[in-house]
């Protein structure tokens, strides 16, 4: 096997570990084909137990005779191994250096992780496009579900089953799907049972510098309209790249064959940019010595809050239509797999009460990100660390974490979840023992196997004791809408996640038990009162 | 009154300052002591008082087409923006608020008005909530080194000094006489808190007049005596709060600071904390960012960042940390000053002490903190908040940066201040009423001449009073931590803009649900069951039951009307809270019977209230989030 090449050595002992907010231990280091493990031989427990693939970067640095290697973890910890012997510590980071950078998904540790926990196997089957049908057809009966994309023939990165307008048939759809980019013909996201109005998402048309057109398209999107109503396709290009689409074969949905449909672009960064941002911003957030001036300096030029705004912002634009101008949005980019989705899953936040439950949240991952083709392989695959030249990596999931982090703070009585579990989502992510974020979409999946040979991270966030380590004790179900202030003086830093390392977090965990005691204690009176003693207040 | 020419406007404009489609319509009406603005909808008006002491600034801008624009900017961060619809309702409006909110004597200050309905007994009582005698016991002062001087009494020595002054027992009275002549102000170091434990105290005063090379031999022997009052450190630390630069160019003028060569076993230094003029022009720039509309985050941020007020923040707060280190943790003396001693170092030494002593992180040693510190030592009220119309130089946020560096304990502390950041703000907002008369006048000298506690309301029995809205429910004085020396933790990115003190009035840029609302109504409620089951046990006592027997397994015995006293506080705890007391005993005195299987079932479910109680017992909480 590989792996066993790969490990240049697999032992080293008297090794000192050094972490935040735990006293430094020595111990044995153990290199593993997927962990890296130090055990100081007192007691039975391990010290650490680091999956390789948690690794973003490491240096090495010498010191007389020994060697130091900084371990900068994807979950933004850092650690340090001080090591005796120089060609120890070589060997002990080509082993790391490899074993975390290893490319093929097949080789990855959700595939040989066997857990002894019995039941593991129904998280892959709660939530499927079956089952959103079910729930969507007690309201409308507008839309169908279409296995038009049977074993992935249409569009690779949409699952097999999607939902569709019913006035457009599968025929219609092929040739759709010729018209989008990859093959992402528009696709039902939401359905607002208030105003009946829904959200879609697709991906660009590909109308050219020509301006191409596609009946079938213009026809779908017609039939979606309500007669005399109208619709907005939210493009989150500027106009001008837009515009520059065309060129390569892009573009986007023109006034004139589109009637009844209103174009608004607001542009949303992707890709790169984002990725230096997050470098930029754990880079200011891991800095003890900044004073106040070069703090908040750093923090400005990171513009990550600005992305943070940017895009909730424009999520509230797309709910508001739906929800007040009483209009059905299409949502795309060139790709729609990115800030699309980041949109169509937060307006969703902001309209659907059950989208703020737990389980509710976990469908929507699945469903509009999971599904709906994100590729996480590739925009997970380094953090904030890594030396490695970029290549598609971005944090758009993160973004999208830090804005519903964000909501939760503005609303702390409306969700289900803690913060802790979005921090779970965010490593898990980036790097896991379960299958679920693994591979870029369901095809990918499907070919390698991942659900019949890797476990669903549901499976276990599921178990009635991992549940209680995220629920808000807070919690009262809102069925209102929430919009949440976007001004700047309303956002803020999410520091339980960027912080996390850099402060110890005694005290705040300290007031959360505290709450959580409260809470529990009031609710174990025979009849709980809060309705009318703190009914949310909700204005816009 | 003579400067009131339009006492009501109609048709007025006010317009949200950050939603411009948010604008109401509504009447204006000008009194003696407030502008209010009357909404005028159809669904309840909706009103907006605004104090004429707590205008800071009226500007009348200029007339478009729908009408007059004014706006007003208030000193508790309340900007409102009116639009009156003819110029000269405007003009009037503009003109009586210039001289309504610049009073030009203290006698037209609004505690001199203020009539609550309360009895003069209960007035005067507001006045002895707080004796600083027995804070100094508190502190085991006097004992055998240090003890109270009169030296001060008329307000011989020093007139913006409190007539009773701790010093160490060693130093005589000419010595005192002497230090306080080669003292600014004549404001010699007087004791301000004293840390029992490890016998050191906090001092303050205010810079010597040792110019460049000018000495005196009372005031080094007095240093000296501090020094030695000690009996755990060698030395003495001398903290002067002002940049070196700022010190060394007062020796020019006669001042200065103290030179380690003169004076025996201390140790000087600087902490670097900006003047009052510095202060004002950096928070007058967080309102100016604040204010912006349609402010972009990038604005935002570096707007925060060039007017410097969290690096003042934190400049403050690294020094009182690291005064409670040295007092604390060295066991050494510290004595504090800045030019006059009555800005920075009133801050320093106040945050000091809060952080050394748990007492002034509850509601009432807070009170007696404010008082210690700030009132008693004279901390310039009337200048700094500018409730005269007075020098516009003189005004400075030194007391709201005090109130701030708190509010940035209490976050980083959730469980140790038994107050929440509604009493801060409460504070703050009557610091500036002038409603009552605690903080009117400069020094206690002008208080005595104004006859303040003769003639005004104490806001601290206010305070009281309403303690139960000021409580932070995750507070637990038992916890370890909260007994300790609080050590903050100072690192750049612990400081954050405080949104509910420079917004306030927004709403549209809070939080729309507050966690701190929530979880207060649930301690209430727990603290309401409990009472009713007080309620219960001894009603079960009196029929001749022991309580005990209520949680028990035991066969229960029949007891009348209870299985209709617990209905009564089910139904209790179905409506408004306030109204249990009364109407519990009228409820209960209602007949009833009962048979034995409910019987079981009221059994049943009173033990189900139980384990709450139990929890309840182990401590009330509190939070700030």
């Amino acid at each position: 096997m590989e792996f066993s090449e790969l490990i240049k050595t697999s032992k080293v002992d008297h090794v000192l570990l050094s972490r935040p907010f735990l006293p430094p231990v020595k111990g044995t280091l153990c290199i593993t084909s997927h962990h890296l493990l130090l055990s100081s031989r007192a007691g039975d427990k391990e010290e650490l137990w680091l999956l390789l693939r948690n690794i973003d970067a490491i240096e090495k640095r010498y010191t007389g005779s020994s060697g130091i290697i900084t371990i900068k973890c994807k979950d933004l910890c850092i650690m340090y191994l001080e090591i005796p012997g120089m060609e120890e510590c070589l060997n002990v980071a080509k082993s790391i250096e490899s074993l975390s950078s290893l490319e093929s998904i097949r080789h990855m540790y959700p595939f040989f992780y066997r857990p002894k926990e019995p039941n593991l196997q129904e998280g892959w089957n709660l939530f499927t496009p079956e089952e959103q049908f079910t729930k969507l057809s007690l309201h409308t009966d507008n839309w169908r579900l279409s296995y038009v994309n049977k074993e992935f023939a249409v569009c690779l990165s949409y699952p097999e089953a999607v939902i569709v307008h019913k006035a457009v048939d599968d025929a219609a759809l092929k040739i759709i799907a010729c018209f989008r980019q990859s093959g992402r013909f528009p696709v039902l996201s939401y359905h607002h049972k208030r105003t009946g109005m829904v959200i879609m998402r697709s991906s660009q048309p590909l109308t050219g510098a020509n301006g191409k057109r596609c009946k079938e398209d213009e026809q779908y999107l017609a039939a979606v309209l309500h007669p005399d109503k109208k619709g907005y396709i939210i493009d989150t290009r500027s106009t001008q790249a837009a515009h520059q689409a065309k060129v390569k074969g892009g573009g986007f949905e023109s006034k004139t064959k589109y009637h009844n449909w209103k174009r608004l672009h607001r542009s949303i960064e992707r890709g790169r940019v984002l990725q230096e941002s997050l470098i930029k911003l754990v880079d200011a957030c891991n800095d003890q010595s900044n004073s106040i001036d070069r703090w908040l300096s750093k923090l400005e030029a990171s513009k990550w809050l600005s992305h943070v705004k940017t895009v909730l912002t424009i999520a509230c634009l797309a709910a508001q239509c739906v929800d007040r101008e009483g209009v059905s949005v299409l949502i795309h980019d060139s790709e729609g797999r990115d800030s699309t989705l980041q949109l169509t899953s937060l307006a969703q936040i902001i309209l659907d009460p059950d989208c703020r439950t737990i389980d509710g949240f976990q469908a929507l991952i699945e469903r509009e990100w999971l599904q709906a083709g994100h590729p996480f392989q590739h925009r997970c695959a380094s953090s904030a660390y890594s030396h490695a030249k970029p290549k598609q990596e971005a944090p758009v999931f993160l973004i999208f974490l830090d804005c519903c982090w964000q909501m939760i703070s503005q609303f702390p009585c409306s969700f289900q979840f803690n913060e802790h579990f979005l921090i779970i989502l965010f490593e898990h992510a980036y790097a896991s023992c379960f299958g679920t974020f693994l591979c870029n979409n369901e095809k990918e999946r499907f070919t390698l196997n991942v659900k019949e040979q890797t476990i669903s991270i549901w499976s276990r966030m599921n178990r009635p004791c991992e549940r209680k380590q995220y629920m808000n004790p807070l919690y009262e179900r809102n069925n209102l809408a929430i919009w949440p202030s976007v001004a700047p003086q309303s956002l803020q830093l999410w520091q339980g996640l960027f912080l996390r390392w850099n402060r110890s977090p005694e005290h705040q965990n300290e007031a959360w038990e505290q709450i959580h005691h409260i809470m529990e204690s009031s609710r174990r009176k025979p009849h709980p009162t809060s309705a009318q003693l703190s009914a949310p207040k909700e204005d816009y | 009154m003579e400067h009131i020419r339009t006492p009501k406007v109609e048709q007025v404009k006010c317009l949200d300052r950050f939603s411009s489609n948010k604008s109401t319509t509504g009447t204006l009406h000008l009194t003696t002591t407030h502008l209010i603005y009357r909404e005028s909808t159809t669904s309840g008006p909706k009103e907006i008082w605004i104090m004429h002491h707590h205008i800071a600034v009226v500007e009348k801008l200029s007339l478009t087409a729908v009408g007059c624009p004014l706006v007003i900017q208030c000193k508790n961060f309340r900007v409102i923006h009116f639009i009156i619809p003819r110029e000269r309702d405007c003009h009037d409006i503009f003109n009586s608020l210039l001289k309504l909110s610049r009073p030009v004597k203290y006698d037209d200050l609004y505690a001199f008005s203020y009539t609550p309905k309360k009895t003069e007994y209960e007035r005067t009582m507001g006045w002895k909530i707080i004796n600083l005698n027995d804070e100094y016991q508190r502190m085991r002062i006097p004992n055998d080194i240090w003890q109270l001087t009169d030296v001060n009494r008329g307000y011989k020595v020093c007139d913006t000094y409190p007539t009773e002054v701790y010093v160490p027992r060693s130093v005589s009275k000419p010595i005192i006489v002497g230090s306080s002549k080669f003292r600014s102000k004549g404001r010699f170091p007087a004791l301000s808190y004293f840390f029992d434990q490890k016998q050191a105290a906090i001092c303050r005063c205010s810079q010597p007049l040792s110019g460049f090379s000018a000495r005196c031999l009372e005031d080094e022997h007095m240093l000296q005596a501090i020094s030695k009052a000690n009996p755990n450190s060698h030395f003495m630390y001398v903290m002067d709060t002002r940049p070196k630069l700022n010190a060394m160019a007062n020796r020019a003028a006669g001042k200065g600071y103290e030179n380690e060569d003169n004076y025996s076993n201390i140790r000087f230094k600087f902490v670097g904390i900006e003047n009052i003029h510095v202060m004002r022009a950096s928070l007058q720039k967080v309102n100016e960012v604040c204010g912006t509309k349609e402010l972009s985050l990038s604005d935002f941020l570096s707007g925060l960042e060039s007017s410097g007020w969290l690096r003042h923040i934190k400049a403050v707060l690294d020094a009182a940390t690291s005064l409670a280190k040295a007092v604390g943790h060295e066991g050494a003396s510290v004595l504090v000053h800045c030019s006059d001693g009555w800005d920075r170092t009133a801050q320093v030494c106040s945050l000091g002490s809060l952080l050394l002593d748990p007492y002034y992180r509850t509601i009432k040693g807070f009170m007696v903190l404010i008082e210690k510190d700030w009132i008693t030592f004279g901390h310039k009220f009337a200048d700094r908040c500018g409730q005269l119309d007075g020098d516009p130089k003189e005004i400075s946020p030194v007391f709201t940066q005090f109130i701030e560096c708190v509010w940035h304990l209490t976050e980083q502390f959730p469980r140790v201040f038994e107050y929440s950041e509604t009493y801060l703000l409460e504070i703050h907002e009557h610091v500036h009423s002038c409603q009552f008369g605690n903080f009117i006048g400069n020094c206690q000298k002008e208080r005595e001449e104004m006859k303040i506690q003769q003639r005004t309301h104490s806001l601290w029995s206010f305070l009281l009073e309403n303690q139960r809205k000021y409580l932070n429910p995750l507070y637990d004085s038992n916890l370890p931590c909260a007994r300790e020396v609080l050590q903050p933790n100072t690192v750049s990115f612990n400081f954050k803009f405080w949104r509910c003190m420079y917004h306030q009035f927004d709403i549209t840029v809070h939080p729309r649900q507050s966690q701190l609302t929530r979880i207060l109504s649930f301690t209430e409620q727990n603290k309401q069951l409990e009472m009713e089951a007080k309620k219960l046990e001894e009603q079960i006592i009196k029929l001749g039951q022991k309580p005990c027997a209520v949680y028990s397994k035991e066969p229960f015995h029949p007891v009348s009307r209870l299985s209709q006293m617990l209905k009564a506080s089910e139904i209790m705890c179905k409506e408004e809270q306030q109204t249990t007391m009364k109407n519990n005993s009228i409820r209960t005195s209602e007949d009833g019977n009962i048979s034995g299987d409910e019987c079981k079932e009221l059994k049943a479910a009173f033990s189900k209230t139980e384990p709450m109680l139990v929890n309840l017992e182990l401590g009330m909480a509190k939070m700030t989030c």
